[in-house]
């Protein structure tokens, strides 16, 4: 009964290093989040034509960039009226459309509920990418980078 | 005989830590995937991307 129970106990240090080996395999090449799909592709098309429009906002101050991976009209003073109601429109279309990127993106790698999560990596890292001079949310509010 | 628990209990923990590990968000690569997109967006890293107008590739 002794020997059955070395025996056993080597085979589970077996097991364990089978596992091991496994598990950093699976994590090596399961890393990766699916980025390229055609919903994707698209989003990040009309996002990039829409950026050719926003970027002189977002110099400007007039929009910024929210805490919650989104964009807002921050300072509609320095907006001329007659622009006003286009600058909404853009807004309101990148914000629609990032709203479906983070759910695409989610959706593609089989993990609806990661969507929050995306959101707030994307976050993080529009503010890291912004340029000197935009403004962007924070705990205490905007600031200017 | 009562040993034998041990090992179990150690296995269905290993176990669980695995399946753990897969519903896991990968914060790591959702920041390099943000990167990319991000980059490409705002055309911030203009060259190692020759900017696709009408790639639409799929896969």
């Amino acid at each position: 009964m002794n020997t059955n129970g070395m025996s056993f106990y080597k085979n589970l240090v077996k097991f364990f290093v089978a596992l091991f080996v496994l598990t950093a395999a699976l994590n090596t090449f399961a890393v990766d989040l699916e980025v390229n799909t055609p919903g994707v592709n698209a989003i990040k098309q009309s996002m990039q034509t829409r950026h050719a429009q926003l970027a002189a906002y977002y110099a400007s101050g007039a929009v910024g960039l929210t805490a919650d991976g989104m964009i807002a009209l921050r300072d509609a003073g320095t907006v001329p009226l007659a622009q006003r109601q286009a600058v909404n429109a853009l807004v309101s279309a990148e914000n629609n459309d990032r709203n479906t990127l983070y759910a695409e993106i989610a959706n593609a790698n089989g993990h609806p509920e990661w969507q929050a999560e995306i959101r707030s990596t994307f976050a993080q890292r529009w503010v890291q990418h912004a340029q000197p001079g935009w403004w962007v949310q924070g705990n205490g509010g905007w600031k200017q980078k | 005989m009562n040993k034998v628990w041990i090992p179990v209990t150690f296995v269905a923990f290993t176990l669980s830590a695995c399946v753990t590990i897969n519903i896991y968000f990968p914060a790591a690569a959702a920041e390099k995937a943000a990167d990319k997109i991000i980059d490409e967006v705002w055309q911030t890293q203009k060259a190692d991307k020759p900017v696709e107008p009408a790639a639409k590739e799929q896969k």
